[in-house]
């Protein structure tokens, strides 16, 4: 997941206020010099880092002894706060404007992503019922406008290029005729990245803006950006005048400082989060759900949000039946693991799940390999349906056939066999957790005590 | 014909040359240490006494050059315990104490790139979008140009269009680029490049790669092939496996070091974008924890836009206090 390291430090830093009835100053200096260290070694930009930790030292200071919330969970509560209204506070939309077509321009330094997150755009617009229209702009880089071409193919959406030889201005504008004619109602130009400082591009970007009057500007970052984010998103800004922010690559390792940073530098809301290569993987950015998702507390309601666009209800009730009624088999367990599949990589699932971060963090340093649902999925098949539903007759001798019959060892076999014992009583937890958040919405694991 | 073969590569050494890099490299630095060095200035008129708040705004300084937080706090350590040991008495005398930790840090003595054996192979591996394929392309028209065949092999077959990209590259160093269709096997890509490359009498061949480091799995299974394909064909290859690492990037740089580092016989470092505000710290704390030396830098888009990295100079424009009315 990303922020991981991020978040492992500041739930540290957060466990460190135990056992005080009051806040001191005293009190708050190891854990906030720890929390200090976190952003920083996050890459959240300097100057951000400072102000933060200010406000909630003047925060955690002013605290009244509730009778209800521990010291700790009060400032559990504070960095909550904080940590949302840094990221954006409420999520931000995409501009529509209010006659078609409307016009988002991507831009952004070289190798941030640009390309890659125009193609997910278009998707995610079409999937919106939006008729895209995809600008080849970037008339430098070579194959950029055949990247561009590739990534219209396979998401099935037009792209407008005049080659290299036109400038990035006539293109804008002549793409502008060209979405009248195929009837597109969103226009995106991909412009061809560049460094901040470079006035000439800088100046071609401003031309653009001048020629088709964008409803979006939107700037693409890359979430492994250092220091260095912050200088880069204010001069975009100034020159340009951003609406919004996409930040790429919050997949992985990445430290995702430069998200916490930009937004505050510039004032300008994170819009949409790329986490993954997938060319579905670029999400809505929603700050309270990433906040709660660094600091542990999970985030059911993306994970909810997951399930319903890949699970099929019928099934997933029935399934619920089969649970409560303690009738899970292997049948079932393998359906479960082609939804979980369709979800996405294990330790992003994992991570929206409160208290389970640890777990991800374990899956993670296992090195799991998404391969392993195949090879669970031989074995499972090579069963009889009489074994799939009873899976406490599979003997010595039926594992050896079992084995044989997928090609694969006794001892994998086995091991299937006590992963699925394992997950069952898994599952069990997180229904008991599934209801108490239906119940009481977010749920802090340390608010229980 | 090929004359200039030997053991390392015949980097120029006139002095024409080392200026004008030196120039190029402070003017592509100027705006990285624009704000580096006002503040230094500013701090070091401030207070003439070694305090604490002197080491605050000293470790504020080196963590917003992406220095990073353990380096950062070594090297402060190092300032302090020379003031008590009287090495260094006043402020102004902390900057070129720093100036030459740091250069020794980031010393390498080895041979800047290995061609040896025939092919000479050189893996370049990093994540998406720090600038693999263009290195190739400068790295490619730089050793053309002194004379050696080269020949590029198109082993990112996943991003739509990298080998595309790659062929027009090659085309602009005048060398071959071999490729398959999107989506192919690397490895095979390697392999044919490895035969062709032999087929051909090819000096060096560059292996271009997929960044993916959303799989670690993947990616390592992935490399380790590519890796076991080229010690088959060509015994004692890869003579260099280059990391590529963006100026932009923060400690992340870290984490992609230590990945691939992991993932095969890294055995330099590659700086791209320093032509940027970026001021590429990590370096330093990618030397230190990994022991991984930086041995090109680039900085531009252009064919001629690298250069090899000199420890000395390249702290010297970071923390050059100099000159800088006349850049701003």
């Amino acid at each position: 997941m990303a922020f991981e390291s991020l978040s492992e430090r500041l739930q540290n830093a957060i466990k460190m206020f135990r056992g005080t009835k009051e806040i001191t100053e005293e009190d708050l200096k190891a854990p906030l010099r720890e929390v200090r260290m976190a952003l920083l070694e996050a890459d959240v930009n300097f100057k951000v880092v400072k102000d933060f930790v200010g406000r909630i030292k003047e925060r955690a200071l002013g605290v009244q002894v509730d009778q209800n919330l521990s010291p700790a969970q009060q400032i559990i509560k504070i960095v909550d706060e904080e940590l949302t209204q840094l990221l954006g506070g409420t999520q931000a939309k995409l501009e529509v404007a209010p006659k078609p077509p409307t016009i988002i321009m991507l831009v952004g330094l070289q190798g941030a992503g640009k390309t890659t997150t125009a193609g997910k755009l278009a998707l995610t617009l079409k999937k919106k019922h939006k008729r895209p229209l995809l600008v080849a702009a970037d008339v430098y880089r070579p194959a950029a406008v055949t990247q561009l071409q590739v990534l219209g193919e396979q998401v099935g959406v037009p792209v407008f290029s005049e080659g290299t030889d036109v400038s990035p201005v006539e293109i804008a504008r002549h793409a502008l005729d060209y979405a009248e004619h195929m009837a597109c109602d969103t226009i995106l130009i991909d412009t061809a990245g560049r460094l901040h400082i470079d006035e000439r591009l800088m100046t071609e970007l401003q031309d653009i803006k001048a020629a088709v009057q964008p409803h979006e500007i939107l700037l693409t970052i890359d979430a492994m950006t250092g220091q260095d984010a912050v200088t880069v998103a204010d001069t975009f800004h100034k020159d340009l005048g951003l609406t919004g922010l996409i930040v790429t690559k919050l997949d992985g390792d990445a430290r995702g400082g430069a998200v916490l940073s930009v937004r505050e530098v510039t004032g300008c809301s994170v819009k949409f989060v790329g986490m993954g290569e997938k060319l579905e993987a670029l999400e809505p950015f929603y700050p309270d759900r990433m906040a709660s998702r660094i600091l542990g507390m999970g985030d059911l309601l993306s994970l909810i949000d997951k399930i319903k666009d890949t699970t099929d209800l019928a099934k997933a009730l029935e399934m619920e039946k089969k649970l409560k009624k303690d009738e899970f088999t292997l049948e079932q367990f393998l359906e479960q693991m082609q939804q979980i599949k369709k979800l996405g990589p294990l330790d992003t699932i994992l991570g929206m799940i409160p208290g389970m971060g640890g777990i991800s963090q374990k899956l993670k340093e296992a090195n799991v390999d998404e391969k392993e649902f195949d090879r669970v999925e031989a074995i499972i098949r090579s069963m009889t349906p009489k074994e799939r539903q009873k899976p406490e007759i599979i003997n010595g001798s039926r594992r050896k056939r079992i084995a044989a019959g997928c090609g694969m060892r006794v001892q994998d076999v086995n091991r299937l066999l006590k992963n699925f014992e394992d997950s069952k009583k898994l599952m069990k937890k997180m229904q008991g957790m599934a209801k108490f958040a239906s119940k009481g919405g977010k749920m802090l694991p340390f608010m229980h005590r | 014909m090929y004359g200039t073969k030997g053991g390392g590569i015949p980097v120029r050494r006139g002095a024409g040359e080392r200026m004008s890099f030196f120039e190029n490299l402070k003017q592509s630095l100027a705006k990285t240490r624009q704000n580096f060095t006002d503040r230094i200035s500013e701090l070091v008129g401030a207070s003439a006494k070694i305090d604490e708040d002197f080491l605050d705004e000293l470790e504020m300084i080196l963590l917003t050059a992406d220095v990073g937080v353990t380096t950062t706090e070594e090297l402060i350590e190092d300032v302090r315990k020379a003031a008590k040991k009287r090495e260094i008495t006043g402020t102004s005398e902390v900057i070129p104490f720093l100036k030459k930790r740091v250069a020794e840090l980031l010393r390498d003595d080895g041979v800047r790139t290995r061609i040896s054996g025939h092919p000479t192979v050189i893996l370049v591996v990093g994540v998406n979008g720090v600038g693999k394929t263009t290195t190739i392309g400068k790295l490619a028209n730089y050793f053309h140009l002194f004379n050696y065949k080269v020949m590029l092999a198109a082993g990112d077959t996943f991003r739509a269009a990298a080998s595309a990209q790659l062929k027009i590259w090659g085309e602009r160093a005048g060398c071959d680029v071999i490729a398959h269709e999107e989506g192919a096997d690397p490895a095979a890509v390697v392999f044919d490049a490895l035969k062709a490359a032999k087929a051909r009498d090819v000096d060096i061949l560059f292996v271009d790669t997929a960044g993916r480091l959303h799989n670690k799995a993947n990616l390592m299974n992935e490399l380790a092939k590519m890796d076991r394909v080229i010690k088959r064909e060509v015994p004692d290859a890869p003579q260099e496996v280059f990391l590529v690492l963006d100026a932009t990037t923060g400690q992340n740089a870290i984490t992609q070091a230590k990945v691939f580092t992991e993932t095969t016989h890294v055995t330099g470092v590659i700086l791209t974008k320093l032509d940027g505000t970026a001021k590429g710290g990590v370096v330093v704390a990618i030397r230190r924890e990994l022991g991984l030396p930086v041995k090109w830098i680039g900085i531009g888009e252009g064919m001629m836009d690298f250069r090899p990295f000199e420890p000395d100079k390249f702290v010297e424009a970071l923390f050059d206090m100099g000159n800088q009315a006349a850049e701003s």
